[in-house]
């Protein structure tokens, strides 16, 4: 094995541990005795130019991959290369939010951790062997309990922390559990010689509990049910940087790990002919495995979406509210992974795949588009309830009240960010909805997926009231007290220019979609 | 140019939004002048309409949106679409003037209301599905906010009802559009690809009552029109104005643009029939009678005054829905009138009750008006009222006769028991009209001692000039179009005829 190309391959990620090292070298070595907020500012700073130089490296490393005797081990394009660009960006927004927390002193010590968990999901999103997406895995989740228990001073930030450890401890063995079944079965770690593998042999029960543990490990990090417990505990008590973080990062890169997992069943981007593309296998075998695994991550989705939907409507607390609405969003989600392969069952598959890959890339680009762009709405969103937080000394829904008074353009942004998650229109919350929806109905047939698009749209109007409960607060009943609320002017920087950007996307929906396709080689 | 009426709102709307705090002048002026030139636009399109191809169907703006997808940003305008616009331009307009005087929050309130106003010109303008969908979608938030801010009765209540029940039926239309982008193959959403776009019967039988019943839940059909009332009278005048005259023709708008023209044999019998009842036109028939029939019954008996015109809209809406379910020409172009017609006609009425009478008398019960002899203290209200009641009750000379004429004959080719259902329902709503302007206005009941003291010593406040110049807009063009409606017929009759035979070309 070339460890040059090994090096090579990993340079964002390579690029992220160095900046996390110099964040830490600065603050500890040059900057003890400065201002609490000066050394925030400079390491944020310094993390956001390491994402900046991770960005610049991925553009080297796009279209690379990594064999080790013949086997793939990470592939750097279609929907990785893309996820993982989302992936720094959203960790830039993140420390610039950082830059106005008074939760802690270490403030470098926080940055490196963010820097590293980020690291860890950009591993994640790229590999394609079970060993190296359990560490990559398990770096990006120590990394988020870490930085859930970092407000020290706060109870509920340690018992969150303790909270999400557990659980997470316990998902990560189940995770591993399953990944040892299907090594067992298979007798290979590499995720494209497993199906390749099981393509040969046909499904079995063993192949069924794997798949299951599986589910559970992912689950619990995107938040589906019944996996979930361990979300409104942890955006309550996080500090809000971390819960932003925790809310979108994790997030995107989680679901890049499921569309892998999901993608590897049906073909893989390999090397055709000399040119990255995408190869498929021969059908027959090979269909059979998906319908019934695809059930399982229905079943998920479907109750993410109805107890997430539920459970928001009675909330006080407006982290908790984003909590069980990321829930609600994740099954929406999960519906678009779990359509991914579904075919119609008509006619022979193999030729509707190989004469034209639409659906398959049509599916993870919805996905990728929706988690994407739900990432950057809910750091807005945390944000601004941080600010509010910070004012009113709570997150309940009576801090918000007279908003529109208090700070007429943190509320603006409160409108456009809530009313995008609820989906309308023109914000890219509505054209992320419809583009998944219309993706899983284009691909799928039957009454299944289209009954779960209908719950998945009735439960979006559900959606509306809870939403409408914050805006309510903010424009429509009277303030208790008037008094102005300052936000630094980074932060609302921030959060001005991930409103207009809901905004734009929404209104050119194009724009993200093109970027997205544009990682893909030509087919 | 027609599709100027939608970026001067919105501009109009962000302008009134950035406006600084208590320069209420100017946020009225700017929001008189937004509304005038979108009628002046509104006007001309209208005439423009006029020319060699009456009704037809012209494109005014086509570029892609979503290439990928086949979703285009596609406006276009035939003769339904003109008419619906110009009646969005009168009510703008005069929803406008009767909101001179609200002081709270005025930049944000006309802000709210041009928005709303913009999005209700693009669902008129709009002939991409999608396009359409954004639109009316776009419209909900800004009805939110107007109610649960400036609005009286249970206002938050009302508010949230109505944002609900909206955003429930435009979940409803979205499911049927994403199943219909789906089966048509997913190339595009423009509406005259849709309509020929072969979508099987079996389908469309299914999808045509789904998003028939979306639209109309915002068309108030009953039962699912009970967001209506309530949310009309909570609403302030100018809101309820809109919400009666145009919002609501959104949804019948809605039901023949989009489930009708996309879904034709929905409506197709079903080989079995019950109780009378074969296919969805008479479900939708029967209960498009039953909700004018119980809309005039339950307003005879209200003791509030602008509850009685909440469900009188809710009745006259009931003539909308009957006529497109007649699916012939008179019907349908009698629906069409219709929407015009109460659009204009139910914006005077709630201006005469919410901003002339109420407003001054701060109380809508019939008990304590009764003793208040508005007759005599306001005569402008009471006469204005006598006008607008007539009208309302289809008295010929107005455009509500000529409306609710078509819708009757049409509904008595396919089946004259809703006629006579239909009528008993007219008759009631003479007696609900007259009950109601001889409660509030034309009543000798005395008031207690200290009451008769206040009729002298405190007069009401003077009529002021944007009232008389809304009243006189809309009840001149409901007489205009009374004593001559082709000129709103010329241009609706192509249209829908060239509707019914398929899609429109």
């Amino acid at each position: 094995m070339n460890y040059a190309d090994l090096f090579r391959v990993t340079l964002p990620e390579t690029a992220l541990e160095v900046a996390a090292l110099l964040v830490l070298v600065v603050d500890l070595g040059f900057l003890r005795k400065a201002a609490l907020k000066a050394r925030a500012a400079v390491a944020a700073l310094l993390g956001v130019a390491g994402c900046g130089a991770a960005c610049l490296a991925l553009l080297f490393t796009w279209g690379y991959y990594l064999r080790i005797d013949g086997i793939y081990v990470f592939i750097q394009y279609g929907p990785n290369g893309a996820a993982q660009a989302g992936i720094l960006a959203l960790t830039a927004l993140t420390l610039l939010l950082f830059i106005d927390s008074l939760f802690t002193e270490h403030v470098g010590e926080y940055v490196a951790v963010v820097l590293m968990a980020a690291a860890g999901g950009l591993i994640v999103t790229t590999a394609q062997d079970l060993i190296i997406i359990f560490v990559g895995l398990e770096l990006l989740s120590l990394g988020l309990y870490i930085l859930t228990a970092f407000a020290k001073s706060s109870g509920k930030s340690a018992e969150a922390a303790l909270k999400y450890y557990l659980f997470g401890g316990m998902s990560a063995a189940f995770l591993l559990f399953g990944f040892s079944y299907l090594y067992g079965l298979t007798g290979s770690t590499n995720l494209l010689e497993i199906v390749s593998a099981l393509a040969h042999s046909g499904p079995s029960p063993l192949l069924y509990v794997a798949w299951i543990l599986v589910v559970a490990g992912l689950g619990f990090k995107v938040a589906a049910v019944p996996f979930h417990l361990w979300a409104p505990d942890t955006y309550e008590g996080a500090p809000a940087p971390a819960a932003a973080f925790i809310a979108s990062v994790s997030k995107v890169a989680s679901f890049a790990l499921l569309l892998t997992f999901a993608g590897n069943w049906m073909g893989h981007y390999g090397v055709v002919e000399g040119e990255p593309g995408v190869e498929f296998f021969s059908p027959t075998h090979y269909f059979q495995l998906w319908p019934q695994l695809a059930t399982i991550l229905l079943v998920v989705a479907a109750a993410s979406m109805v107890v997430g939907n539920l459970a928001a409507l009675v909330q006080v607390s407006v982290r908790r509210l984003l909590a069980y609405s990321a829930i609600a969003h994740a099954g929406y989600i999960l519906l678009g992974v779990a359509s991914h392969s579904s075919l119609s069952g008509q006619g022979n598959a193999f030729e509707i795949l190989w004469r034209s890959p639409r659906p398959m890339v049509y599916i993870t680009n919805a996905v990728l588009y929706y988690v994407l762009t739900y990432g950057l709405t809910t750091i807005g969103a945390f944000g601004v309830v941080s600010v509010v937080e910070r004012a009113t000394g709570s997150d309940r829904l009576d801090s918000f009240l007279g908003l529109h008074k208090r700070n007429p353009v943190l509320a603006a942004v409160l409108l456009v960010l809530f009313l995008s998650l609820a989906g309308i229109p023109p914000l890219v919350g509505f054209w992320a909805k419809f583009n998944l929806f219309a993706a899983v109905l284009g691909v799928s047939a039957g009454p299944v997926p289209f009954a779960l698009v209908a719950l998945a749209v009735a439960l979006s109007a559900v959606s509306l009231y809870y939403y409408l409960q914050v805006l309510k607060r903010a424009y429509v009943m009277p303030a208790i007290d008037e008094t102005p609320i300052k936000a630094h002017p980074v932060t609302l920087a921030v959060l001005v220019v991930i409103a207009a950007a809901v905004v734009l996307l929404g209104c050119f929906p194009a724009l993200l979609q093109g970027w997205i396709e544009s990682f893909y080689p030509a087919m | 140019m027609l599709a100027w009426t939608i970026y001067l709102s919105f501009a109009g709307a962000l302008a009134e939004a950035l406006l600084p705090k208590r320069r209420n002048t100017l946020a009225r002026w700017l929001a008189l002048a937004v509304a005038v030139a979108g009628l002046a636009l509104a006007v001309a399109g209208f005439v423009a309409g006029m020319g060699n191809n009456p009704g037809g169907r012209q494109v005014i703006v086509d570029l892609p949106w979503v290439p990928s997808m086949g979703i285009r940003f596609l406006l276009a305008a035939d003769g339904i679409s003109r008419a619906l616009v110009l009646l969005t331009g009168l009510a703008a307009v005069a929803g406008v003037l009767f909101s001179w005087n609200i002081e709270l929050r005025t930049n944000e309130f006309f802000a709210f209301f041009l928005a709303l106003i913009g999005g209700v010109y693009g669902v008129f303008l709009s002939f991409d599905l999608f396009l359409l969908f954004v639109f009316y979608e776009v419209a909900i938030v800004p009805k939110y906010f107007l109610i649960a801010i400036w609005g009286s009765t249970r206002r938050e209540y009302a508010a949230m009802k109505l944002a609900l029940f909206s955003f429930a039926g435009s979940a409803m239309v979205l499911i049927g559009l994403l199943a219909a982008y789906a089966t048509a193959g997913s190339h595009s959403t423009g509406l005259i690809e849709l309509a020929h776009a072969g979508l099987p019967a079996s389908f469309q039988m299914w999808c045509f009552p789904l998003v028939f019943t979306g639209f109309a839940i915002l068309a108030g059909m009953w039962p699912f029109h009970t967001w209506a009332p309530t949310g009309h009278v909570a609403a302030p005048t100018a809101a309820s104005m809109l919400l009666a005259g145009v919002v609501m023709k959104l949804g019948a708008y809605g039901c023949l643009r989009v489930a009708i023209a996309l879904f034709p044999r929905g409506l197709d019998s079903w080989g079995m029939s019950f109780a009378g009842i074969g296919s969805w036109r008479d479900v939708f028939a029967v209960l498009a009678v039953v909700g004018i029939v119980y809309g005039a019954l339950v307003a005879l008996v209200q003791t509030d005054f602008k509850f009685v015109i909440g469900y009188s809209s809710v009745s006259h809406m009931g003539f909308v829905l009957l006529g497109l379910m007649t699916l012939n020409q008179i019907g349908m172009t009698g629906a069409v009138l219709q929407m015009f017609s109460h659009g204009i006609l139910a914006g005077l009425l709630f201006a005469i009750v919410g901003r002339i009478v109420y407003e001054r008398t701060h109380t809508r019960q019939f008990a304590e008006l009764e003793t208040m002899h508005l007759s005599k203290r306001l005569p402008f209200a009471a006469w204005a009222f006598v006008i607008a009641g007539m009208a309302s009750m289809g008295l010929p000379g107005f455009s509500g006769f000529v409306a609710e004429l078509q819708v009757l004959v049409g509904a008595w080719k396919v089946n004259p028991w809703w006629v006579a259902a239909a009528g008993v329902g007219i008759v009631v709503g003479v007696a609900y009209t007259w009950r109601a302007m001889q409660k509030a206005f034309f009543s000798d009941a005395l008031p207690a001692a200290h009451a008769l003291e206040q009729e002298h010593t405190h007069p009401f406040a003077a009529i002021t000039w944007p009232e008389v110049t809304g009243v006189a807009l809309l009840a001149g063009v409901s007489l205009a179009v009374g004593l001559y409606p082709r000129i709103l017929l010329d241009q609706i009759e192509p249209a829908v005829k060239a509707l019914l035979a398929g899609g429109g070309q």
